[in-house]
């Protein structure tokens, strides 16, 4: 079984989408990249977001996420943002009773797009 | 990139543009609002190629399938052959069978189709005034309950469309209205949770029947309605929604107004914004369904105040009363 199909596939990302987001929007760290933009689109692009994280089907490239990300690396996205996303992810799937065993999985997958994000 | 042909000139897009953004840029004039995939100005037809799902998202079936799809939404990842959206059948005529003035600036405009006009109450129309001239407002009447169109329009310092409404257009006139369009409406699930609707202003048009229409669809869980204004003489409509309290009584209508005195109090009104007063009467927002209509930034604020206190992303319903953009 993949390990999106393990989390529970789209149900997963729907029951983690709002936690997640949450928060997202009140970690001091990182907040500031996510205010401005536009809720009622952003929450259908975190659910992109978690889709990726968990391994599940997307269509994104690296060059989406280099490209995607680019106007946040110009405002000065760097590799604690970078963590501070994968930390809240953690603790997301936590919440939802995730083992850590699987939430070490989606951090690993997280890590792939890391120098995409950053631009590096 | 993609080409994207249009009237027979082909037009570069590349990223991180949108179709809009890209032809406006090279010189078209084509009709954009909010910007944002709400207004639905910048509606335009495919005829060629397959236009990206999220520039469709949101609209109707019968137009998705006709290939219409939204330019400020469309980043193509293959060439198009594209056409102005506002095509007949998109329109139609309605007469205007009454006017009554609200308060100081909002009209109320009535307007009866030619042709049936399917609508959920709260979504919204677009009216015309000239070809390339048209603005959205939001429909404040019930189609089980009234047969004529209802709209409340602001009057607008130098507004094109609202000072047109308020000072031109004439009882028996006909104007053309486009389809209705958003979300913005009440569909009978969860009967027994929350349902909370904030709105100012002219704000107030959508809510006004989505409340009812919730109301006559047997939801029996908890429904706020916050209307703010101003100052007193801002609120509209308090004898009807009054009333609507008195037959139900799991519906609480709370006007707020931004003045304090012994006349606000007396009619019931709370001092201070619509949300300053839903937080002070709600512990939490979870299993809450939402709904926000009119000033943007009272929506934004709202919706992550809201958000934040438990209500799912997917329960906000929200249309900001944004400007066009021209
Ligand atoms: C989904 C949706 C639903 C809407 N529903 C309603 C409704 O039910 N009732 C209603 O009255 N309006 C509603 N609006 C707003 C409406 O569509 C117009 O934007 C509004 O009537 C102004 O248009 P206008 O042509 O009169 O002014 P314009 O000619 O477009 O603007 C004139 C000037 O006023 C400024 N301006 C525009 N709007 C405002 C504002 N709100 N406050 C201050 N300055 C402003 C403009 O920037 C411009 O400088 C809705 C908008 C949207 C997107
Ligand atoms: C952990 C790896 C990450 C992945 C896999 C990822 C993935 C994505 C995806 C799929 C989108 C949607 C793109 C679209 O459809 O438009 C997106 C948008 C976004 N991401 Fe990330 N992201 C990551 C890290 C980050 C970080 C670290 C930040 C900032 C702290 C961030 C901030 C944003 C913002 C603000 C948007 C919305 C951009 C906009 O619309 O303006 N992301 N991301």
């Amino acid at each position: 079984m993949s390990l999106y199909e393990q989390l529970g596939g789209d149900a997963a990302v729907n029951a983690a989408v709002d936690i997640f987001y949450r928060k997202v929007l009140q970690d001091d760290r990182i907040s500031r990249f996510f205010v401005g933009v536009d809720m009622d689109k952003q929450a259908a692009k975190q659910k992109a977001f978690l889709t990726m994280a968990f391994g599940g089907p997307n269509s994104y490239t690296g060059l989406d996420m280099r490209r995607g990300h680019a106007h946040l690396v110009a405002q000065g996205l760097n590799d604690s943002h970078f963590d501070a996303v994968v930390e809240d992810l953690a603790a997301t799937l936590k919440e939802l009773g995730v083992s850590d065993a699987l939430i070490g999985q989606v951090a690993a997958v997280a890590e792939t797009t890391r120098n995409d994000i950053l631009g590096k | 990139m993609a080409m994207i042909e249009l009237g027979g000139k082909v037009y570069e897009c590349a990223p991180p543009h949108s179709v809009l953004e890209a032809l406006t840029a090279q010189g078209e004039a084509i009709p954009s609002g909010c910007r944002a995939g709400v207004c639905q100005s910048c509606l335009m037809r495919c005829l060629k190629g397959t236009p990206p799902a999220k520039s469709q998202e949101g609209l109707k079936t019968s137009l998705v399938q006709q290939g219409y799809f939204l330019a400020c939404r469309c980043y193509p990842e293959s060439d198009l052959t594209v056409a102005l959206g506002d095509g007949p059948g998109l329109r139609q005529s309605a007469i205007v069978v009454r006017r009554e003035m609200l308060n100081r600036d909002i009209l109320a405009l009535y307007l009866r189709p030619e042709a049936p006009f399917a609508y959920r109450p709260g979504q919204f129309l677009r009216l015309h005034k000239e070809a390339n001239l048209s603005r959205c407002y939001s429909l404040a009447s019930v189609p089980e309950f009234e047969d004529t169109l209802e709209l409340h329009v602001r009057r607008i310092p130098d507004g094109r469309v609202s000072g047109w409404v308020h000072d031109t257009l004439a009882v028996g006139e006909t104007v053309e209205i486009g389809d209705s369009t958003g979300h913005c409406f009440y569909v009978p699930e969860r009967q027994d949770h929350p349902v909370l609707l904030l709105g100012t202003g002219s704000g107030l048009a959508p809510l006004y029947g989505i409340v009812r229409d919730a109301l006559a669809q047997g939801h029996h869980g908890p429904v706020w309605l916050y209307h703010g204004s101003y100052a007193l003489e801002g609120l509209y409509r308090q004898a009807a929604l009054q009333e609507l309290a008195r037959r139900y009584p799991n519906f609480h209508y709370v006007p707020c107004v931004d003045q304090t005195g012994a006349a606000a109090e007396a009619l019931g009104a709370r001092t201070g914004t619509v949300l300053g007063a839903l937080v002070a009467d709600h512990g939490g927002f979870s299993k809450a369904r939402v709904f926000l209509c009119g000033n943007p930034d009272m929506v934004k604020d709202a919706r992550l105040k809201i958000f934040l206190g438990g209500a799912s992303m997917a329960d906000i319903f929200a249309d900001p009363f944004l400007p066009s953009g021209s």
